[in-house]
């Protein structure tokens, strides 16, 4: 019984370490640079509404975009001997022990302008082909420095953290289960719709969490594949802590409204998906 | 169990060009004879020479591996003793610490970056200005820094591994050993430990992984004066990136990829004379 | 030979504001095998926990040899423990899980060797030595958690329910296994089970405990024969409880009829339980019965037949090896001393 007193010394360490640090945001949202208490940092907030927009926005088709490959993805790993699933497992664990700075950077050189598929591209006769018909003068299809491209970028980097969660769970389902369904005369389909895909739901669920957090609130992948043009969230904040405009006041607001958001968004989703049960998160 | 269709495989293989194909890049191009990363012009090795010569980089990747190592030390010990804590205490209060213990691993990584960076600068601010003054020393953001935000965000993996397998220990386990003569140190020391011993190592790997692959929490914690790998990767794409990072990264992923290789040749080799086993009792029985 | 071993004396236990033990008062001899019954959550396993040291009683004593033994931790108590799923080490093969207690007292080797080849005789698992945990079948652990706790030479085994995770079957030839050892190493067992027919089969005397207090205490004979109240009477056998009179000494009234019995010493008129076991009615001819009844069903249970027979205040169950027809009228008998009169409780 007295081994509860083993989890001090970490009990404190989340004190200062999570707890202090998250009032400090919240204390720092809450003051301006002479140290009086305002709510100007919250007010100056509308003036980046449209910033808000387009994280959310960029955010919201990445993760729709992972959950569409990842969910059927996921499924079909689940379907496999045990040979294929382990080594697909580890195919899918493998790019996450390298760097996503690394990762990311490779893809500027797929998709610059003069950059792998565009001259891969411009070899096939694909432009040639394109501009004889349409009569336009194409040299290379634009990709980096787009919101596709970022886009894409939180895709290549979360769809491993959407596949995981959902195989976990479809992998765990008890095959009794479905022969029990096929038993009482559903069909594939209906298998699927009544029995699979509502078992799954814990794991999509905590796949878009996943997922939707992390694309939300990136900065370096906008800046590396959106050049700049697509001012994100977490490209905001950075700048107010290390940028020219440096002002960690606005900063905290900004941080703490997209907290806010996040933990609301995430709430409603659980709310929904199913109750109790599916509240992976919070 | 039923067999995919030709679908299901072309789609599992699109995925597997679309996770490797930059990967792929990145190997290809570190054996690039010029410095361009997408026009091939010859094979060489020269990025992989520069790169032994390279100090920044040679210097950012051993502060990559310190603070992970010592991370991974520090969050091993203190998750294991904090689960060990946390399955022992009531309901009510372990319900609160495990929410607590969530928020790292739930809030966004910036979120956590910026507001361990405040905690620090705030607190050597107040150091510098009272205590700082009296002894002459100025402290900063740096390698210490750095470390108590990694420690801080591995925790919770380490705990998420070991909490499982303390729950599926036989719970009498411990005082067994009581039982038979131990005392609580050698019971733990002999017994616990060893029992529980592939969740912690798990944790290890976990804490170790995570924070090698950490850029965003080591960017607002780490100061100016300290730079991990990722920080120097993400400082030299304002300017160019030397294709000495292709030559560590490919480096690297075929460590990564050896060391996958051999813990699942290993544990596979397990399981299969561990099936064997099974397979002869039942024979027997 | 009987030496007053471990005592429990007002040992309450108290958790969260509930009571789980309420006043034990308990002792028992060397050499003996004594038996806690009782359903789940009537507190056997809190009792042995207690004896065993994991546990500390909030008010009361444990002496152990007439020493005072309340804040004396586990691992320096003469006394080992066969845990319920066995708790053995399965990081550690068969041979240093038995060798485990020897290995931390530091005893030689060679004696470790000798002492582990003993045990494992004694529960029929010498080869076994090498094996892991994980590729035995449950008896065969149940037999390694065993040698393991024996090996330390202890005054007292505490056995938690050891046989309930085994099938039916290997459940019973354990029993007599488990008396053999007993027998054998002739050390006190203490023996936490639910299960009534183990408890009649194996123990000296057995305990009855019911929500945190102690009901009976007697050898199996006692407490079948004369259970102390209908709480007894109905966990151990099965039995026909009637509210009845006592009229006098040796006369009892009940199902609408006065029987001679063989209790006294109860106030006149005092409303009483009387238990009648199954085996005990008979079925005669109407006309020759004490009472009379309906057959409501019978039921092939093997070597008897178990009836219902429904009388005018109460269904009777009865075992007998001849069996009449459902609907019967037929007449059923008791003798006197079949009769078990008890204060109400």
């Amino acid at each position: 019984m007295r081994k509860k007193y083993l989890a001090i010394p970490y009990v404190v360490w989340m004190a200062i370490f999570v707890i202090v640090p998250l009032c400090l945001v919240v204390g720092y949202s809450l003051v301006n640079r002479e140290g009086q208490l305002t709510l100007e940092n919250f007010k100056a907030l509308t003036q980046y509404w449209t910033v808000f927009a387009t994280s959310f926005r960029l955010a919201i088709i990445a993760t729709v975009v992972c959950l569409l490959i990842g969910y059927p993805i996921a499924y079909w790993i689940s379907r496999e001997g045990p040979g294929v699933k382990r080594i697909a497992m580890i195919a899918m664990m493998l790019p996450m022990w390298m760097n996503f700075l690394l990762r990311t950077y490779a893809w500027m050189s797929l998709l610059e302008n003069t950059g792998i598929i565009n001259t891969l591209l411009a070899k096939l006769g694909v432009f040639d082909l394109i501009n004889a018909i349409f009569g336009t003068e194409l040299t290379y299809f634009p990709m980096i420095n787009t919101p596709g491209a970022v886009v894409l970028g939180m895709v290549y980097n979360y769809l491993p953290f959407m596949i995981l969660p959902i195989y976990t769970v479809i992998d765990k389902i008890d095959t009794r289960v479905i022969e029990a369904a096929e038993d009482l005369g559903a069909n594939g389909v209906q298998v699927f719709r009544k029995i699979i895909f509502p078992l799954s739901l814990p794991g999509v669920l905590s796949g878009i969490t996943m997922v939707f957090i992390p694309s939300v609130s990136t900065f370096a992948i906008s800046k590396l594949l959106g050049g700049g043009m697509t001012l994100l969230l977490g490209d905001l904040i950075e700048m107010q802590f290390y940028g020219n405009a440096y002002n960690p006041y606005l900063g905290s607001a900004i941080s703490l409204v997209m907290m806010v958001i996040v933990l609301i968004c995430m709430a409603v989703m659980n709310h929904f998906g199913e109750g109790e049960e599916g509240a992976v998160y919070f | 169990m039923r067999k995919n269709g030709f679908f299901a495989r072309l789609g599992l293989i699109l995925t597997m060009i679309f996770l490797y194909a930059p990967i792929v890049v990145l190997i290809v191009f570190s054996f690039n004879s010029s410095k361009s990363r997408t026009v091939w012009t010859g094979f060489s090795l020269q990025w992989y020479v520069e790169l032994f010569d390279d100090s920044r980089i040679l210097s950012a990747l051993a502060t990559t591996l310190e603070v992970s190592v010592l991370a991974m030390v520090f969050s091993t010990v203190l998750g294991t003793m904090a689960a060990i804590g946390f399955y022992n205490m009531r309901k009510r209060p372990r319900t609160v610490c495990m929410a607590i213990n969530n928020i790292p691993m739930t809030n966004a990584d910036i979120i956590t970056g910026v507001s361990l960076m405040l905690l620090f600068v705030f607190a050597i601010g107040a150091f510098n200005s009272t205590l700082g003054q009296l002894t002459g020393v100025t402290l900063k953001l740096g390698f210490a820094t750095l470390l108590l935000a990694h420690i801080t965000f591995d925790i919770p993996y380490v705990i998420l591994s070991v909490l499982p397998k303390l729950n599926q220990c036989d719970p009498n386990i411990e005082e067994a050993a009581l039982d038979l003569g131990a005392t609580p140190w050698q019971a733990f020391l002999k017994v616990v430990l060893p029992e529980i011993q592939p969740g912690v190592l798990n944790g290890a790997i976990m804490a170790f992984t995570m924070s090698v692959d950490d850029f965003v929490i080591s960017y607002f914690t780490a100061g100016s004066s300290t730079s991990t790998l990722a920080m120097e990767v993400y400082s030299m794409t304002r300017k160019r990136i030397s294709p000495e990072i292709n030559a560590l990264s490919t480096l690297m992923f075929v460590v990564v990829l050896s060391l996958l290789a051999i813990v699942n040749i290993r544990s596979a080799r397990q399981e299969k004379a561990a099936a064997a086993r099974a397979a002869k009792l039942q024979g027997k029985g | 030979m009987s030496k007053e071993l471990i005592r429990l004396t007002d040992v309450s236990m108290v958790f969260d504001d509930t009571t789980v033990l309420d006043n034990i008062n308990l002792y028992f001899n060397d050499a003996e095998f004594l038996t806690l019954l009782g359903p789940s959550g009537c507190g056997k396993t809190t009792t042995l926990r207690i004896i065993g040291g994991f546990q500390k009683p909030t008010t009361g004593d444990v002496f152990f040899d007439g020493m005072r033994i309340n804040d004396l931790p586990p691992y320096k108590r003469q006394i080992n423990t066969v845990f319920q799923k066995y708790a053995l080490f399965t990081h550690m093969n068969i041979y240093e899980n038995v060798a485990f207690g020897l290995r931390i007292s530091k005893v030689p080797e060679d004696e470790i060797r000798k002492r582990v080849d003993e045990s494992l005789n004694m529960v029929n698992l010498a080869g076994y030595e090498q094996r892991s945990v994980n590729s035995l079948s449950g008896g065969q652990q149940q037999r390694v958690a065993i040698a393991r706790a024996i090996i330390n030479r202890p005054k007292v085994l505490l056995l938690d329910e050891p046989l309930g995770a085994l099938d039916l079957k290997l459940r019973k030839g354990m029993q007599t296994e488990l008396k053999k050892i007993q027998q054998q190493v002739g050390i006190t067992f203490v023996y936490v089970t639910h299960d009534q027919e183990e408890a009649l089969t194996m123990s000296d005397t057995i305990v009855v405990m019911n929500e945190g207090r102690i009901q009976q205490i007697g050898t199996p004979i006692d407490i079948y024969n004369e259970p102390k109240n209908a709480f007894v009477a109905n966990f151990i056998g099965e039995s026909n409880i009637v509210e009845g009179v006592m009229e006098r000494d040796y006369l009892v009234s009940f199902a609408g009829r006065a029987f001679d019995c063989v209790d006294k010493g109860f106030a006149v008129r005092e409303a009483v339980d009387v238990v009648v076991r199954p085996e005990d009615l008979v079925i005669s001819a109407p006309e020759a019965g004490q009472l009379v009844g309906t057959v409501e069903s019978v039921v092939f249970k093997g070597i008897f037949y178990e009836i219902m027979v429904r009388g005018e205040t109460f269904t009777w169950k009865v075992q007998t090896t001849r069996a009449p027809q459902v609907g019967q009228l037929v007449g059923l008998s008791v003798e006197p001393d079949n009769i078990q009169v008890m204060h109400k409780s």
